[in-house]
């Protein structure tokens, strides 16, 4: 399974690459949206409630790599839905190859790319005169949310795929995206949201996911944040994954 | 159902001796599939996807290269190899889905209509192609609306129309059962066609049929009527320009099987306009 499950991950990742209209969006456009962001929005930093950052660049840098991954999960449906409109997809699963396998594949490729986006924008920021306060171990920690969360996205991406077979419908999830990234405190503190946005983003996960990765970009190694957008990341992926699973399982079923 | 990716709903069937539905791994391992799209992705070379599929199938990763490199030159499109699936022609496409439902040498082999909106050259190199697995052993199930493909191809054939088998053997047997061979005239402008039917029609149980200047008869004792018929029309004076001996062809069965009906007409036999006739299949083993 370990083999099939490679190869269909560097499969993925050669079509990302091959084609650019899949994988420049995840980074161009979060890459304008921090820079109006930064460029703009500076001065909030200023209100009373925002938490001493050396700059805003800092602090906004975690929003723009979440706001990448998201965009990389529904890049990964968006893929699966071709593959199963196109009639690829049949073929895989026509193979003699593990379900789990297909699923995992898929996945392992979004994993990858999610390291790809975590280190362009660590690195875009680093040009842009960001620092990054908890050091080499705060970009291993920066990494390893990054890469869960991405992986965990990406699951969600091909368990929507799988149930609405369709790239439009997939498509279609995009603005939803944002509505879940803005209600949550990737952009700006839970003391400067209103009610109920400030309730809903308490509970959100895109908010630990987010203060996990901000903590060592804009303060320090604190391990909880840290273990805490660690651990939220980690149930997201491992619940996306095994529903992915499943509804592989069920898209046989129903077919 | 037959390739696993459907789970039936009721029946039961079973492919290289295991039931689809029970064991549909041990099927998977013992099948290849192309499919009626050839559903390749056109972003990869020819060879990526012959080896990624080399590795869905578990052959050895040793082999990978050579079993690919083995079966590209076997449908020639080693020249191709390294270019992306997105550049090739329609015919290029459906003989790497051939070489890629290969790749395992798979006991029963699964053609989804292989040669739908293929030029005849590439139409015949795959019917080649098909014949030699059949004659290296392998157990080819092929799907078709092509009914001369079908007569070209089955061993043995079924003939499915509104989800049902409605004919099953072989090619011969089944146009045996169909009747007799047709002997088709056309008289000499001016003829009079009238005398002329008069005429073919005493020779027993004919039922000859005009349209224009043609004359279709259905012969009793094949070949054997055509020199009486010819002499009895020449002595009465009529001038025939062409003949033609038709023997029953699969169109015939397949007319006569389904009862002519049109897809979509009603039972009463409403035509107001033509649809495509339902789906014939057949199968070589």
């Amino acid at each position: 399974m370990r083999r099939s499950v490679v190869a269909l991950a560097r499969r993925a990742l050669v079509n990302a690459l091959r084609k650019p209209q899949f994988l420049a969006p995840l980074v161009i456009f979060p890459s304008l949206f921090l820079a109006i962001n930064v460029g703009g929005l500076g001065a909030t930093r200023e209100l009373e409630g925002f938490p001493a950052v050396d700059g805003f660049l800092d602090y906004q840098l975690a929003a723009a790599i979440l706001q990448s991954l998201l965009l990389g999960g529904v890049s990964a449906g968006i893929a699966v839905a071709l593959d199963i409109e196109g009639g690829f997809f049949d073929r895989l699963v026509a193979s003699p190859t593990p379900r789990v396998a297909i699923v995992l594949g898929r996945v392992l490729a979004a994993s990858v790319i999610a390291a790809i986006q975590v280190v362009y924008f660590l690195v875009l920021g680093l040009i842009f005169g960001a620092s990054i306060k908890g050091g080499a171990l705060g970009v291993l920690c920066v990494l390893a949310i990054g890469v869960v969360a991405g992986t965990g996205f990406g699951a969600i991406g091909v368990l929507i795929a799988l149930r609405a077979r369709s790239a439009s419908t997939v498509q279609g999830i995009f603005p939803l995206v944002f509505v879940v990234l803005f209600i949550s405190s990737a952009f700006f503190p839970l003391e400067l949201l209103s009610a109920p946005a400030d309730v809903i983003a308490r509970y959100n996960p895109l908010s630990f996911i987010a203060d996990g990765m901000r903590q060592p970009i804009a303060f320090s190694n604190e391990a909880l944040p840290v273990l805490e957008g660690l651990l939220t990341a980690t149930a997201i992926a491992a619940t996306a994954i095994g529903l992915s699973i499943l509804a592989l399982r069920g898209r046989l079923r129903d077919a | 159902m037959l390739v696993t990716l459907l789970r039936p709903t009721g029946g039961h069937a079973r492919v290289a001796g295991f039931d689809v539905a029970a064991q549909p791994a041990q099927v998977r391992r013992r099948i290849g599939v192309a499919l009626q799209e050839a559903a390749l992705d056109p972003l990869m070379t020819g060879s990526e996807l012959i080896e990624l599929q080399a590795t869905l199938h578990a052959i050895a990763p040793r082999s990978v290269r050579s079993r690919g490199a083995e079966l590209i030159e076997r449908v020639g499109l080693t020249a191709a190899a390294a270019r992306r699936v997105g550049t090739y022609s329609g015919g290029m496409r459906r003989r790497l889905d051939l070489a890629m439902a290969l790749i395992h040498e798979p006991e029963v082999l699964f053609l989804d209509e292989p040669t739908t909106g293929l030029d005849p050259t590439s139409r015949l190199t795959l019917w080649a192609e098909v014949r030699r697995l059949r004659d290296e052993g392998t157990t080819v199930f092929l799907t078709t609306q092509y009914l001369e493909e079908a007569d070209q191809l089955a061993d043995r054939l079924g003939i499915i129309a509104d989800g049902r088998i409605v004919a099953e053997g072989t090619p011969a047997s089944l146009k045996a059962e169909v009747g007799r061979p047709h002997l088709d005239l056309v008289l000499a402008k001016g003829s009079d066609l009238q005398g002329a039917r008069e005429l073919v029609t005493r020779f027993g149980d004919h039922r000859p049929v005009t349209e224009g200047c043609h004359l279709s008869i259905a012969l009793e004792h094949g070949a054997a009527d055509i020199a009486p018929i010819l002499r009895a029309l020449d002595d009465a004076g009529f001038a025939v320009a062409e003949l033609e001996l038709k023997q029953p062809t699969l169109d015939d069965v397949f007319l006569q099987k389904t009862g002519e009906h049109l897809e979509g007409a009603d039972d009463h036999g409403a035509q107001a306009e033509r649809m495509p006739l339902p789906e014939a299949q057949a199968e070589t083993v």
